[in-house]
């Protein structure tokens, strides 16, 4: 024990500091958060000149400048291009955007046939909102409809030749209608082949088990456009002679299987996640294999991967663009394929095609993980540690 | 146990019939499979024999003597439209390896970046970084691509009126042209120059570490190393009387001549995947840092540790067990992405061998040889992760 009072504590009392200025409105506000410490000063000042120099150009470019309507090429290009415009001149050039519009929607559809994907998107769209609202009663007869009935419905409109449809081939089919069949049969595949994959890698029979990793892995090592490369040139000849298999079905048996080995992955992180208690628990009751997967593991470990799910839901939706590298016109696909129409050539034209393009990806993609976020919300029972 | 007295197990084991024995049933079913597969197999083995037969391809992998015929824009290693078919798969591997570890490089700097804005207190910083993060992870990677290539330098001047910028560097529709280095004689010794101040400086390394774990005294380390890295070989190449020479491209009426290329192609695609994948790892770099208690912030702040060496000495080691797994994956996502090269027309093992499978119609061979060079990358590339996570991860008793 010190018995002496040490110098160095002190013995008077201080007298009370003054209380902060402010500890609310916009200067305290800005003085926390933009302005806190001489470093961030000086980034938020840099990033401030750096929102002044590109938010002004980008809006104008956008916007102000942008040539909203017109038939042809000129409307986009300056007088020494051989337009309209001043020269100087560079703005999107929105008419391009809608004059071809429909063809980005259905690519090369039958302009007279084209109610029938308007009425199949109409019929999903019906079906789909129901299905993703919690509140709305009757999910199985709902899901029966959009994941059993609407395929045959939406591929008998589609394809016609019966009924007195007129028959429309599938290299006509394109633009987002490619794009959102894909995702939809690639989402709807691979979701329960992923499952059935995850079940096999972590099956106690070995052959199975190896079976599943082996595909999984190889799928998984190399990259999409190989898998679709061979869905191309080596389906033709694996199959017999005469026996062909539609570019399209092509396309969608590789993005499936390609999707579903990541599903499978997401899958099997969820099934791992499952304490072990819960396993036992279903066999001490005496549930045989399949009743306690389906009733006691995959309900608990599917709503633990939620947001890998919906992420491989999202890669796919955006590996579907890679089918114009095989000669089909999805969404991107067709954009590109407008950049070299004469009509429109202008300087401005892919980068106004391009913006287009991936706004409508962004919508989407965006607007799926902004729903997983919500529906994990929704499903949360409180048992995250 | 009381039961067992009363019922003596049977002998054979098994309480019912025979097919409800699970280890009968899981021999069954895994015969049913194989038998399946292999049936599937046969069938397309023999179809496909048969296809081959009829079309008159010889299978094999004797074509890749055969003479290539076309030319690639850009290569690291020599080559002409009269080298081998093999030669041509080099060329192509080589430039996926090229595109892939610059565009790993680049993206995990830029991801880094941006995943640490994320955190920043700066109200704009960490805004600005997470608009960069939604944009770039809710498009496709091909769109990136198209708009480096087709949005923004397709615009760039024709080659005539080529933008001049410093270092005698010129910029046009055609790509980026730089002074070519030429090694005269003796540059060799420059080359041995630099190996030995790389070794130096790892020896520095492991010194400094020595000495302060010994003495608790530290070195500037990083200012010894790069003086080292620079100063040898520069004073090697002045030694022995400069033998590197530039050839300068210079501007002509018709263009520009001479000097080094970097193809239009190259920039949008090392571009695009930069970008894209930088959002993914600014994610993950963002996860990484903020699954670090903030226990281990404060101990450290209370120990007296400065605020710079508590980043540099207890989070980030500890964020990068988090980050490294992602992070390999990612960089594998970004090499298999370097496969969107076919979209551009930049050279990668994928559109080099859809060529060849075109003039050939070696369908079978060429996507073997791509699943086969995919995947030995994948195992390269996720061993040296798993090396160096095995490195940082927590050693446990």
């Amino acid at each position: 024990m010190v018995t002496q009072n040490p110098s160095f504590v002190r013995r008077d009392i201080l007298p009370p500091i003054a209380p902060p200025t402010k500890t609310g409105g916009v200067v305290h506000w800005l003085r926390t958060n933009l302005f806190a410490t001489p470093k961030d000063t000086v980034l938020s000042l840099l990033a401030l000149a750096l929102l002044v120099w590109v938010l002004p150009h980008a809006a104008n470019w956008l916007f102000v400048n942008a040539s909203w309507s017109g038939t042809d090429r000129s409307v986009c290009s300056t007088v020494a291009q051989g337009g309209i415009k001043p020269d100087g001149w560079s703005g999107a050039c929105w008419a391009f955007v809608a004059d071809k519009f429909p063809q980005f929607m259905f690519g090369r559809y039958p302009v007279e046939e084209r109610w029938r994907p308007m009425l199949v998107a109409v019929l999903f769209i019906a079906l789909l909102i129901p299905i993703l609202m919690p509140s709305v009663k009757h999910k199985a007869v709902n899901a029966v409809l959009l994941f059993g009935a609407l395929p045959v419905v939406a591929f008998v409109l589609l394809l016609g030749g019966v009924f007195g449809l007129p028959y429309v081939e599938t290299p006509l089919w394109g633009g987002l209608l490619v794009t959102l069949i894909l995702s939809f049969v690639g989402i709807s595949v691979s979701l329960p082949l992923g499952i059935m994959l995850a079940l096999g890698r972590r099956s106690t029979l070995p052959v199975i088990r190896l079976l599943s990793t082996i595909f999984i892995e190889v799928v998984r090592g190399i990259p999409l456009i190989t898998v679709l490369f061979m869905a191309s040139v080596m389906l033709p000849l694996f199959l017999p002679q005469g026996m062909t298999v539609d570019k399209l079905l092509r396309a969608l048996i590789g993005v499936s299987l390609f999707a579903s080995a990541y599903m499978a992955e997401v899958i099997r992180g969820g099934l791992q996640a499952i304490p072990k208690g819960q396993y036992e628990g279903a066999d001490s009751l005496g549930l045989g294999y399949w009743q306690k997967t389906g009733l006691i593991i995959l309900p608990q470990a599917l709503k633990l991967v939620i947001p890998g799910i919906v992420n491989t839901f999202i890669g796919l939706f955006k590996d579907t663009s890679l089918v114009s590298i095989i000669g089909m016109f999805d969404l991107l696909g067709i954009v590109r394929l407008n950049f070299s129409d004469s009509a429109w050539a202008s300087p401005v034209t892919p980068m106004s095609g391009l913006v287009f393009a991936g706004f409508v990806f962004w919508i989407f993609c965006f607007g799926m993980s902004r729903y997983s976020g919500f529906m994990e919300r929704v499903l949360d029972r409180g048992h995250k540690r | 146990m009381a039961m067992d007295a009363l019922n003596p197990p049977r002998k054979s084991g098994r309480t019912g019939s025979f097919f409800n024995d699970p280890k009968v049933r899981g021999v069954m079913y895994q015969a049913i499979a194989l038998f399946l597969i292999a049936l599937c197999l046969y069938w397309i083995i023999s179809n496909t024999v048969e296809n081959l037969h009829r079309s008159n391809i010889a299978s094999g992998y004797g074509f890749l003597n055969g003479r290539a015929g076309f030319d690639v824009g850009q290569s690291l290693i020599a080559f002409t439209s009269d080298s081998k078919y093999g030669r041509a798969f080099i060329v192509g591997l080589t430039n996926t390896i090229l595109v892939a570890v610059t565009g790993i490089i680049t993206a995990t700097i830029i991801g880094f970046i941006v995943g640490i804005g994320r955190l920043s207190n700066n109200w704009l910083i960490a805004k600005l970084s997470l608009a960069y993060v939604e944009f770039f992870r809710n498009i496709p990677p091909l769109l990136v691509i198209f708009f480096w290539y087709y949005a923004i330098l397709s615009l760039l001047p024709l080659p005539r009126e080529s933008i001049n910028l410093p270092l005698d560097t010129y910029l046009n529709n055609q790509g980026l042209l730089f002074p070519k280095p030429l090694a005269g004689d003796g540059f060799g010794l420059t080359l041995i120059a630099c190996l030995v101040a790389f070794a130096l400086v790892i020896g520095l390394v492991l010194w400094s570490k020595k000495r302060q774990a010994a003495t608790g005294r530290s070195l500037p380390v990083l200012a010894i190393s790069i003086a080292i890295l620079i100063a040898l070989p520069a004073l090697t190449l002045i030694l022995s009387g400069m033998p590197l020479t530039f050839e300068v491209p210079v501007a002509g009426r018709f263009g520009i001549r001479g000097g080094s290329t970097i193809g239009s192609e190259f920039i949008s695609l090392f571009l695009a995947l930069s970008f894209y994948t930088a959002a993914f790892i600014a994610e993950i770099v963002r996860s990484g840092i903020r699954g670090v208690s903030k226990g281990q912030t404060e101990a450290a702040h209370a120990l007296g540790i400065r605020p710079r060496q508590t980043t540099r000495l207890v989070v980030v080691p500890q964020a990068m067990r988090i980050i490294i797994p992602p992070l390999t994956s990612q960089y594998l996502n970004l090499m298999k992405n370097s496969s969107l090269a076919v979209a551009v027309g930049y050279a990668d093992l994928v559109a080099i061998g859809g060529t060849i499978l075109n003039q050939t119609g070696q369908a079978i061979e060429v996507v073997s040889i791509w699943i086969i060079v995919y995947l030995s990358l994948s195992l390269i590339t996720a061993a040296i992760m798993n090396w160096f996570n095995a490195r940082v991860s927590l050693v446990e008793r």
